[in-house]
C-alpha cells in the first residue's frame, strides 16, 4: 500500500463513492423534474388544442388563414402568424448583422481599449434590461422616427418592431458572438497573418467560419425568446385586432403573442381554446426555426471538420 | 561585426535588436546574420526570448499591442521596420512555421491554397497546390485524398502540410518555431531531411530547445541566455560545428554539455 494511505482507506473510499452516486441521483432528479414539468405544459396545451380543432382539416385551415373574428370558430391567426414572421425577419437580420459585427469589434478590433471596455460592461447591463423598456425605447426612437419618415402613418409597423426586438435580444446576441469568436484559437489566427493575410481576411475566412456554430447557438437561443416577447410590443403599438396581413415594412401588424393573450383574456370559454391553438402554433414556428438554425449549424460542423 | 563573410549575403540580418513588452526589456542587443541557404538555429533555456526574436522577423511581434522593438532588422535590401514597411506584405514573403501544427479546418486543397488566394493568386492552383505538396514531401501521402479535412492528417503530416501552406505563397524565408516540440521521432526526422531539402531554395531560421536537433540540421547557431534580469541576450553565434565543439564562452560550453537549462 502506497505510503500515507492507512487502513482506513476502503472505507472512506466506499463513503467517496456513495457521495458520488448520491450526487449523479441528485443531476438526474433535476432533469427528470424538468423534463416533467415541460412535458406537462406541452400536454395541457396540446390536448386543449386538439380537443378544440378536433384534428379536421376545416378549423386548422381556419385557424391559419382566416383573420380574428368575433366568433371564436371563424376566427384564424393568419395576421399574427404573417406579423409574426415579418418582425422576426427584420429581428433576426438585423441582430445578426449589427450583433455579430459588434463582436468582431470587441474581440478583434478594439484591443482591449478603455472605451471596449465601456461597451462591454454597458451591454452586459443591458442584458438584464426588463423587455419592457425596450418597448417604450422602441416606441419613443422608432416609432417617432417612422412618423417623421414615412409621414401619414402612425410609425407602428413592423420594422419598428422588428427593430424594438433586434435592440431586446442584441447584449445576448453579442456576448454569445464574442464568446464564439473568442473560442477559436489564436494559433489559426497566427497562422492567417503568417501567410500574409490581412485582420480582415483573417476574420472572414478563418475567424468566422469557426466561430459561425456557435454564433448561431447564441442566436437561436435569443431569437426564440424575442418571439415568444409580447409586452415591449404592446408599449410599442402593436394592435390587437388586425383584420388584415401585413405586406410591406410599413404595414400595421400584430404577433403571435399578442394574439394569444388578446384572446386568453376574452370572456368566452372557446376562446381560451383557440389560444391553446394558437400556442400550438407558436411553438411550431419556434421549432421550425430552431430546427433551421441547427441543421443549418451542424452543416457548417461539418464543412469544417471535412 | 562588420567582419561578416562576403561569400554569402545574409537573408534576414538583425542589428542590435532589443524588444520591450511595454515597459519589460525582454531582448537586448542582439546583431546576427541570417544567411541565404542556410538553416540558422537559435537556441536557449525556456524564456530566453527565441520565439520574440523569430517573431520580429515576420512582424508577427506586431500583433501585440506592447510590443516594441529597437535596432533594426533587415530582409535583403529591405528595412523590415522602417516607417511605412507594411507588416502584411512582409509576411508574404517570410513565411512561418508554428511550434503547434495549426491545419486550418477546411480541407487539405483548402489549406494550401489559402495562402495564394489571399494574396491574389491568378495562375494554376491545382498545380501549385499539388508542388507545395511535393516541396514539403506529403504529396504521395495525401494526393487521394485533398478534398479532406486537413485535420484528418497525423500531427506529423499537420506539421507538413503547414511547412506546404508556407511554399504555396513561394516566400524567400521560412522561419519555423519549435516545429518539431509536438511531433514523435519519426514525424521529426522526416521535417528535418525536408528541411535539408528546402535550404536548397529557402533560407530558413529554427528555433528548437533540443539542441541535437540544432546540431543535426543547422548551419549556423545563435546561442541565447536571460540574465539575472530576465533580459535575454545572445551569447555566441556562429557556425554550428564550432559552436557545438569548440564554444568561446563557458556559458555556451555550459549549456550545450547540458549543465543547466
Amino acid at each position: 500500500m502506497a505510503a500515507g494511505i492507512d487502513g482506513n482507506y476502503s472505507q472512506r473510499l466506499a463513503h467517496r463513492k456513495r457521495r458520488a452516486s448520491l450526487f449523479h441521483g441528485v443531476c438526474v432528479a433535476a432533469v427528470i423534474l424538468a423534463l416533467l414539468m415541460l412535458v406537462a405544459l406541452l400536454y395541457s396545451v396540446i390536448s386543449e388544442a386538439v380537443a378544440w380543432l378536433n384534428l379536421d382539416g376545416t378549423s386548422i385551415k381556419t385557424l391559419l388563414t382566416e383573420i380574428p373574428s368575433s366568433k371564436a370558430v371563424n376566427s384564424g391567426l393568419f395576421p399574427a402568424i404573417v406579423g409574426t414572421l415579418w418582425v422576426m425577419g427584420i429581428c433576426v437580420f438585423v441582430s445578426f448583422t449589427v450583433g455579430v459585427s459588434a463582436a468582431i469589434y470587441l474581440e478583434e478590433y478594439s484591443g482591449g481599449s478603455r472605451l471596449a471596455e465601456l461597451i462591454q460592461i454597458n451591454i452586459q447591463n443591458l442584458a438584464a434590461v426588463p423587455s419592457i423598456v425596450y418597448g417604450i425605447l422602441g416606441l419613443s426612437i422608432f416609432v417617432t422616427f417612422f412618423v417623421v419618415v414615412a409621414p401619414g402613418t402612425d410609425g407602428k409597423n413592423v420594422t419598428a418592431a422588428g427593430l424594438t426586438l433586434a435592440l431586446l435580444i442584441m447584449p445576448v446576441v453579442i456576448v454569445s458572438s464574442q464568446e464564439a469568436i473568442k473560442a477559436v484559437p489564436s494559433s489559426i489566427r497566427e497562422g492567417g497573418f503568417a501567410l500574409g493575410g490581412t485582420r480582415w481576411q483573417v476574420i472572414w475566412r478563418l475567424v468566422l467560419p469557426q466561430a459561425m456554430p456557435g454564433i448561431l447557438t447564441g442566436i437561436i437561443l435569443a431569437v426564440s425568446r424575442a418571439m415568444g416577447e409580447a409586452a415591449p410590443l404592446v408599449i410599442m403599438g402593436a394592435l390587437s385586432f388586425v383584420p388584415f396581413a401585413p405586406a410591406s415594412p410599413l404595414d400595421r401588424f400584430t404577433v403571435l403573442p399578442i394574439q394569444i393573450y388578446v384572446w386568453i383574456s376574452k370572456p368566452q370559454e372557446e376562446f381560451h381554446h383557440l389560444a391553446a391553438a394558437g400556442i400550438v402554433v407558436l411553438l411550431i414556428m419556434l421549432l421550425g426555426m430552431n430546427a433551421f438554425a441547427i441543421f443549418l449549424r451542424n452543416r457548417l460542423q461539418k464543412n469544417l471538420r471535412g | 561585426m562588420a567582419t561578416t563573410s562576403m561569400a554569402t549575403r545574409p537573408a534576414v540580418r538583425a542589428i542590435n535588436v532589443g524588444v520591450y513588452y511595454g515597459s519589460n526589456k525582454v531582448i537586448e542587443g542582439v546583431t546576427m546574420d541570417m544567411p541565404e541557404n542556410e538553416i540558422t538555429a537559435i537556441i536557449g533555456p525556456s524564456g530566453a526570448g527565441k520565439s520574440t526574436l523569430l517573431r520580429c522577423i515576420n512582424r508577427l511581434n506586431d500583433l501585440i499591442e506592447i510590443f516594441r522593438m529597437e535596432g533594426e532588422m533587415w530582409f535583403g535590401d529591405f528595412n523590415l521596420y522602417a516607417p511605412g514597411s507594411d507588416p502584411t506584405q512582409i509576411r508574404y514573403r517570410i513565411g512561418m512555421v508554428f511550434q503547434r501544427p495549426n491545419p486550418f479546418p477546411k480541407s487539405i486543397y483548402d489549406n494550401i491554397a489559402f495562402g495564394p488566394r489571399i494574396n491574389g493568386f491568378k495562375g494554376n492552383m491545382d498545380e501549385l497546390v499539388e508542388q507545395s505538396l511535393q516541396g514539403a514531401a506529403l504529396w504521395d501521402e495525401v494526393k487521394d485524398r485533398l478534398k479532406e479535412s486537413a485535420l484528418s492528417l497525423s500531427g506529423g503530416q499537420q506539421q507538413r502540410l503547414c511547412i506546404a501552406r508556407a511554399l504555396a505563397v513561394e516566400p524567400s524565408v521560412i522561419l519555423m518555431d519549435e516545429p518539431c516540440s509536438a511531433l514523435d521521432p519519426i514525424a521529426t526526422l522526416a521535417i528535418e531531411e525536408l528541411m535539408q531539402e528546402l535550404k536548397k531554395t529557402y533560407s530558413i531560421v529554427i528555433v528548437t530547445h533540443n539542441m541535437q536537433q540544432a546540431g543535426r540540421v543547422s548551419d549556423k547557431t545563435a546561442f541565447l541566455l536571460p540574465d539575472e534580469n530576465r533580459v535575454a541576450h545572445l551569447i555566441e553565434f556562429g557556425d554550428t560545428r564550432t559552436l557545438f565543439t569548440n564554444p568561446t564562452d563557458e556559458r555556451t560550453e555550459a549549456y550545450i554539455t547540458g549543465r543547466f537549462g
